[in-house]
């Protein structure tokens, strides 16, 4: 306690630098939001505050707002359908400690470990000359698919390792439970923690795709990140920030729902 | 030998293996013909251009990949260990001292990370853009605006903002698990605040920092979206690949640019796994 309230010069010193990264991090981020609501940035926040920005980029790009949301509700959709099982495969195949498993895991994180602009040239010269596919959201979910799924399977497979469910289920099972009954009425009950925190990832990641999307999308498709990047290249600052801000909005609620399950549960998952 | 009593645990427990396989079986389909099966293709279209195969090499035989991937390189190295050194400072500091707002401190830390390079980069242009905040100061300052984002340097920020955070967590969650009673046994044995560090503090943290550190690495190493929003005319391999592919259509170049690309950013992940013994593919 006494060294909490006697600090040195290199305490001082620390907490100075600290403040100055949080700074680095935090600054640009509130420059960025009065940007998106000043009416003038570079004469200032004298020229007033306005709405104005955050109108036209309403009128411009609220389609990319409901597209990335549209395409990040089917990722999860599809990410939870075909990952939890996968990640109950991975949990039981011999024990959970066969080296099938691993490699498995393995391979699944090479679409995060590969840049996404090599997983998107792949997709594009795979299925590029289907044309009505290749026009689609559903190519660009596709994309955002093979990106988020090892974010579902983790947490999943995690919690599946640590709680107890291998005797929950033989329980279940000897009391006549079928195979059916055991996973829906045992498992997901039991792993709905580590679902949750998968799904505010894979929510959250989908949003803001950006690396794969850019390469995926066409006019017709454009995603929320492919507008923003469209706004800073060709827009005035104040409506690439006002857009940002809408960026802003729908991320946050996403980030303080995953703290928030991240401190509820006891589970140790990794996000 | 094996004899009807025992023959029948094993078959059941076949069978009970064999709906695993049922379970495994819509996301490895969807994985093996959307990524697997695509990514060897692309593996070919990288070796079908005029010079074949050959197309491979070219990242170290023409001068233009080569500068292009050189300078990716050395730019990642530099952002990984920048960010390794900050991070260790503010993330031991963070764990070990309880200082108030705390938690908000954490939370302004841990909020670019879910920002996409896109953002990233726009938030490198707040700051040093033409009408960014140093540039502001600067011309108040000395009458002359400073302004870098679309420089290298510029390029270097963006990198180091979506780097940090991540890091620094991993730098925390490691911290937590040091043991007090070894620094302060070094302490009371007479090492300095330095020796601490460097014999007590750092090894204990060497398996988070190479397995963070790599997918820093990694993750600069790929990163498209803050290059791109920076539009610097410095040629990170990302940009090369993405004009080969639109502006001259060199699809077989740009396929196998991006090979190279990822089979870098998989070997250093892979790598550092098996120094760390630590899961250092988890981002």
């Amino acid at each position: 306690m006494k060294r909490t309230l006697q600090h040195g010069v290199r305490f001082y010193l620390q907490l100075a630098f600290t403040l100055l990264i949080c700074a680095f991090l935090i600054v640009p981020v509130i420059l960025s939001i009065l940007a998106g609501l000043t009416d003038n940035f570079f004469i200032g926040l004298s020229s007033g505050l306005t709405l104005r920005w955050v109108y036209q980029v309403w009128d411009d790009y609220q389609l990319t707002i409901w597209r990335s949301i549209v395409i990040a509700l089917a990722c999860l959709a599809v990410t939870a359908i075909v990952g939890v099982p996968l990640a109950y495969m991975l949990a039981r195949y011999r024990g959970g400690n066969s080296r099938l498993a691993r490699i498995i895991e393995e391979l699944l994180m090479m679409p995060v470990a590969v840049p996404g602009l090599a997983t998107a040239l792949a997709l594009i010269m795979a299925y590029g000359q289907y044309r009505s596919f290749r026009g689609s959201l559903l190519f660009i979910l596709v994309g955002h698919v093979l990106f988020t799924l090892p974010f579902m399977v983790r947490p999943v497979l995690a919690v599946m390792q640590s709680s107890q469910l291998a005797v929950l289920e033989e329980a279940a099972a000897s009391l006549g439970a079928t195979r059916w009954q055991r996973f829906f009425g045992v498992v997901i009950p039991n792993v709905t923690s580590g679902i949750l925190a998968g799904a505010l990832m894979v929510v959250t990641l989908s949003i803001g795709e950006f690396n794969i999307t850019w390469m995926l999308h066409t006019p017709l498709t454009m995603t929320l990140p492919v507008g923003l990047a469209d706004s800073y290249a060709s827009l005035r600052l104040e409506v690439g920030s006002a857009y940002t801000l809408i960026f802003l909005l729908m991320i946050i609620p996403l980030l303080i729902a995953m703290q928030w399950v991240a401190n509820t549960t006891q589970a140790k998952v990794r996000l | 030998m094996t004899g009807p009593i025992s023959s029948r645990p094993v078959q059941r427990r076949r069978a009970s293996q064999q709906h695993l396989w049922l379970c495994a079986a819509p996301a490895m389909t969807l994985f093996a013909a959307f990524w697997l099966l695509p990514m060897l293709r692309l593996v070919g279209v990288g070796a079908s251009g005029p010079t074949g195969a050959m197309a491979y090499l070219a990242v170290l035989t023409n001068h233009h990949y080569l500068w292009s991937l050189v300078s990716t390189l050395l730019l990642s190295a530099a952002v990984t260990a920048v960010t390794l050194a900050i991070s260790v400072v503010v993330g031991v500091f963070l764990q070990r001292h309880r200082i108030p707002g705390k938690a908000l401190l954490m939370a302004m830390l841990t909020f670019p990370l879910a920002f996409p390079g896109v953002v990233v980069g726009f938030m490198v242009i707040m700051l040093a853009g033409r009408q960014g905040l140093i540039g502001a100061l600067t011309d108040k300052l000395f009458g002359e605006s400073l302004v870098f984002a679309y420089s290298f340097t510029g390029l270097f920020l963006g990198y180091l903002y979506f780097s940090i955070p991540r890091v620094i967590l991993t730098v925390i969650a490691a911290a937590e698990k040091l043991d007090p009673a070894l620094e302060e046994a070094a302490r009371s044995l007479g090492a300095s605040p330095w020796r601490v560090l460097a014999d007590v503090v750092l090894p204990a943290l060497t398996p988070a920092l190479i397995s963070s550190g790599a997918i820093c690495f990694a993750t600069s190493v790929g990163a498209f979206g803050t290059a791109f929003t920076l539009a610097t005319n410095i040629d990170v391999l990302p940009m090369s690949i993405y004009n080969e592919f639109t502006s001259y259509a060199n699809f077989s170049m740009a396929a196998a640019l991006s090979i190279v690309l990822g089979l870098i950013t998989w070997l250093v992940l892979a790598l550092a796994r098996s120094w760390s013994g630590n899961n250092g593919a988890a981002a």
